[in-house]
């Protein structure tokens, strides 16, 4: 079919100009089109590699506040790619609308144009449509709010000194993890209501705070043995309990915990939808480049230079292999976006047993039905398939600290596909890789002391940077706080407390 | 579609405030880095910046996670050799097993030093943070200036060279315009009546004769007017105004007799060094002399001064005397801003101590800025020390310390030329 429209090939550079770089984008453009990929309208953005390690500082952020931690990543940063211990990425793009990319001017016109359609396409059509990023992120508001967050701290920072927001902002960072709604969908933000809001806010919190340890009369008729829980429920947002609960924070100091809140919540989906992301974007690079050289519309050079670099985007080292460092998500999910589409167009006898529902179902309906509505983790106990871990000749290893040995538990054969698939799931759930936390208890009646309970999976160990961080949150607290943890026998141990005594007067009182 | 935006050309200095906060956070590390940093240097090495060291536990951010322990299970690709049920050894290294003290980094960097660089300026900032040069406000314009000549306007006095030309042809046109003006306008008017006479019908002889008198008259009284008058002279003026020198000298000066060993030295090196780097960040040009000294005292290079050991007693007083020939033969003392750092063990002939004392007193003190003199030595004090002691009551810009190890360099240099005390005197 190539034949019928032939077409003269794009100038394959291969350096770049603007205009050139206009005609590739409107080239995959209406590929993208051809193939129905929904996106955000793109803004690309040329930048140097100075400024490509600006952004890395960021968080890839192209504005964000000012905080000690982001020029230290720049000075790592700079550090390693001064001694050649890193190339910086080709691209970096902005789950935002419009959907932000940028492109490094070192780049050949081939590299462009790879990522051209990879971010701009690919991860743009996956900001846009996977579910995670529907419920969890706002992309027009999140440059505006980050706007907002820059100009706040800077005003707290006049206002009441620089330290003492770097005080409250490290404390925050400490627990920025923790500051995540897995459950409850986060409302919508957006700079307006933000700064219309921010004022309501202040007061209104204080009050709330204020009220919490109040002493009214009616309280001491209440029955004083009756023991009120509070929270009444564990809860598993730490940093969100702070800022509606903390007693002593001042109401700036409140706000800034509800940033790092935010901007904790904007990247939560991308935590989860690595491999989807990569492999998606891969996917789409993939085909559409590939579709442009079935028109004739690149050279053989062009199409030469980009399976180069894509094979090594999404090679797999083995596990003894000098470069390995885990699974690569880009190679997993580009195989597994690939794989579906295999198992849609020639599914085999034994595809037809284990992905029953895809099995010679459209293709391209199925892709984005899995892009849609899968993280990682159900991404994968969903479609990986037998095929798969026989190519990347998956195995599952059981380190029990107990035994003396590790034990192989799984290997790549008709018994252990199903294994696999529950433990690389597993692998790539975020509760089994973050540390079950929670706001257990407060002492409401007496010292405000508050109690966090690590439930460890497994009997995984908490690191020992806890106490740092305990420090961090007695900070916000103000009142005593201690980390117990509960083990599977239901016994609990007091893991560290801050301030240190608080621990021996527990033990005292024990 | 998509929109190009070419931000190539933006600021790309983003994160300098950032760096700047990271600077201002681990203040307290980074000047300890530099602090120690002194010792390798050359004394007159001050165009690189500097390696700074931290360690990574200070810099690491905490937060929760979980560590190498309990039942853990990963799935990894690439099975060449296993079935299932096979039981392995535990890889060391490898496969990350865990510090035991949990500090698996997400960086991989481990317990490693965060190792940095910082520029040559902010180097020096850090090192001599707080630190001023002594009696510099006091004296500066009365003492230590050079004159430099600049334009100041015009004056009508001067010597022919100076004349300007143009100025003076302008003002002779105005004075001529000036001196002529009105007797030109009743010069037209004469004219005018003359033609008009002269036209008439009727013969006006003798009118017309007295009006040619007064035109004539006219017209010479305006030919008199001068072309050019001394009134008319303008002169570029040149005017000197004082500017405080830029040039510096430093006189190291050293005992080298047997009783110094090279770890003496090597700290007087620092205390050198130190001087010079802060000395550079005030004066454009810093010129270094050394002066080693036993019972005699000569000019040596930088090589010489520190490492090349000889024998004999040691007269301080000779190196006075050495320096102060120097300054009046090369370093007149109202062109340059003189500094000197003296080093020694303490050990002097005793009858000449005094004999230093004195020299200094009378003829050094007065025409240098600042002398500072340091003990290096684990013994008491003997007489050169007390005499020293004496004069440092007396002149604010003579300041003794005492050194007992390399670790003391620092904070004796920063005691020196501490902001807050450069105005007390130096007293140990």
């Amino acid at each position: 079919m190539a034949k019928n429209n032939k077409s003269v090939p794009l100038s394959d550079g291969p350096d770049w100009t603007f205009a050139l770089l206009e005609q590739y984008e409107q080239e995959i453009d209406r590929v993208a089109k051809y193939y129905g990929l929904k996106t955000y309208p793109n803004q690309i953005e040329v930048i140097t590699a100075e400024q490509m390690m600006d952004a890395y500082a960021s968080v890839g952020m192209p504005l964000n506040y000012t905080h000690w931690s982001f020029g230290k990543k720049f000075i790592q940063t700079e550090q390693n790619y001064r001694r050649g211990q890193m190339g910086l990425a080709y691209e970096i793009v902005i789950n935002s609308e419009p959907c932000i990319a940028y492109l490094m001017e070192e780049n050949t016109i081939t590299m462009q144009a790879l990522v051209i359609a990879h971010a701009c396409y690919g991860h743009n059509s996956f900001f846009k449509n996977n579910y995670l990023f529907q419920t969890w992120t706002d992309a027009g508001s999140i440059i505006d709010y980050l706007l907002f967050a820059k100009n706040y701290l800077a005003k707290c920072e006049l206002k009441y000194g620089v330290s003492a927001v770097e005080d409250i902002m490290d404390s925050c960072h400490a627990l920025m993890s923790f500051g995540v709604d897995r459950y409850k969908r986060p409302q919508k933000i957006s700079m307006q209501e933000e700064r219309e809001r921010q004022h309501d806010r202040e007061t209104y919190l204080q009050s709330q705070v204020n009220d919490l340890w109040r002493t009214l009369p009616e309280a001491k008729l209440k029955d004083p043995e009756k023991n009120v829980r509070f929270p009444s429920e564990p809860q598993e947002n730490l940093l969100y309990f702070i800022e509606k609960n903390a007693p002593l924070l001042e109401p700036w100091q409140r706000e800034l915990v509800r940033i790092v809140r935010k901007v904790s919540q904007y990247f939560y989906p991308q935590k989860q939808t690595q491999v989807m992301n990569e492999g998606w974007a891969c996917f789409w690079h993939y085909h559409i480049l590939n579709h442009l050289y079935d028109e004739g519309k690149v050279t053989d050079r062009f199409i030469m230079e980009f399976l180069h670099s894509h094979t090594s985007v999404v090679a797999q080292p083995d596990y003894n292999s000098p470069n390995y460092s885990g699974i690569n998500p880009y190679a997993l999910g580009f195989n597994m976006f690939m794989d579906i589409k295999r198992v849609c167009q020639h599914p085999t006898e034994e595809d037809k047993r284990w992905l029953p529902d895809i099995a010679g179902k459209d293709w391209l309906e199925t892709i984005n039905f899995a892009m849609q509505n899968f993280k990682d983790e159900s991404f994968i106990s969903q479609f990986l398939s037998p095929k798969i871990i026989r190519d990347f000749k998956l195995f599952a290893i059981e380190d029990d600290e107990q035994e003396p040995h590790i034990c192989i538990s799984a290997i790549h054969d008709e018994l252990g596909y199903q294994n696999i698939r529950d433990k690389l799931s597993a692998q790539y759930n975020l509760s089994n890789i973050e540390p079950n936390i929670q706001v257990y208890d407060v002492d409401v009646r007496g010292d405000r002391s508050l109690t966090l309970r690590y439930i460890p999976q497994n009997a995984i160990p908490l690191s020992k940077s806890s106490e740092a961080v305990l420090k961090h949150f007695h900070r916000l607290w103000g009142f005593g706080v201690k980390l117990e943890q509960l083990a599977e026998d239901n016994s609990i141990s007091l893991l560290a407390s801050c301030p240190e005594d608080l621990k021996q007067q527990t033990e005292l009182a024990i | 579609m998509a929109q190009f935006i070419d931000r190539r050309l933006n600021s790309k200095g983003k994160s300098t405030v950032n760096r700047q906060r990271f600077l201002r956070r681990y203040k307290e590390q980074i000047k300890q880095s530099v602090a120690n940093s002194v010792s390798k240097r050359s004394v007159t090495d001050i165009d690189s910046g500097e390696k700074i060291s931290i360690p990574s536990r200070d810099v690491s951010e905490p937060f929760f996670h979980t560590i190498k322990g309990g039942k853990q299970e990963r799935v990894h690709p690439g099975n060449d050799h296993f079935s299932r049920g096979d039981k392995v050894n535990r890889p060391q290294g490898g496969h990350g097993q865990g510090n035991g003290d949990g500090e698996t980094s997400d960086s991989g960097e481990g317990e490693d030093e965060f190792i940095f660089h910082i520029s040559k300026n902010e180097y020096l900032d850090l090192l001599f943070e707080d630190l001023a040069l002594p009696n510099l406000q006091k004296n500066q314009l009365d003492k230590l200036v050079q004159y430099q000549t600049y334009r100041a306007g015009f004056v009508s006095d001067g010597v022919p060279s100076n004349l300007d030309v143009v100025r003076s042809l302008k003002g002779s046109i105005a004075r001529r315009i000036a001196m002529t003006a009105g007797k030109k306008v009743l010069l037209a008017e004469l004219e005018e009546k003359l033609l008009k006479l002269k036209n008439d019908t009727i013969d006006h002889q003798m009118e017309i004769i007295v009006l040619k008198n007064e035109i004539a008259e006219l017209k010479k009284r305006i030919t008199r007017v001068p072309f050019i008058d001394t009134f008319d002279l303008r002169f570029r003026n040149f005017e000197n105004r004082p500017i405080p020198t830029s040039k510096a000298v430093m006189f190291c000066l050293m005992d080298v007799s047997g009783s110094m060993d090279q770890a003496t030295k090597d700290v007087a090196k620092r205390f050198y060094i130190l001087l010079y780097l802060f000395l550079t960040r005030s004066y454009k040009n810093v010129e270094v002399i050394y002066i080693r000294h036993h019972t005699q005292a000569k000019e040596v290079d930088e090589q010489e001064f520190f490492y090349s050991q000889e024998t004999g007693g040691t007269i301080v007083s000779s190196a006075l005397k050495l320096m102060q020939n120097i300054i009046t033969e090369r370093f007149p003392s109202n062109d340059w801003n003189i500094y000197a750092a003296q080093a020694s063990d303490g050990d002097n002939w005793a009858d000449d101590s005094p004999k230093c004392s004195e020299l200094l007193h009378q003829q050094l003190l007065p025409i240098i800025r600042y002398f500072a003199y340091i003990e290096i030595t684990q013994r008491q004090h003997q007489s050169l020390w007390e005499e020293y002691q004496q004069l440092s009551d007396i002149h604010p810009n003579f300041s003794i310390k005492h050194i007992r190890e390399v670790r003391d360099i620092y904070p004796v240099f920063r005691e020196l030329f501490d902001k807050n005390i450069s105005k007390q005197k130096g007293v140990t």
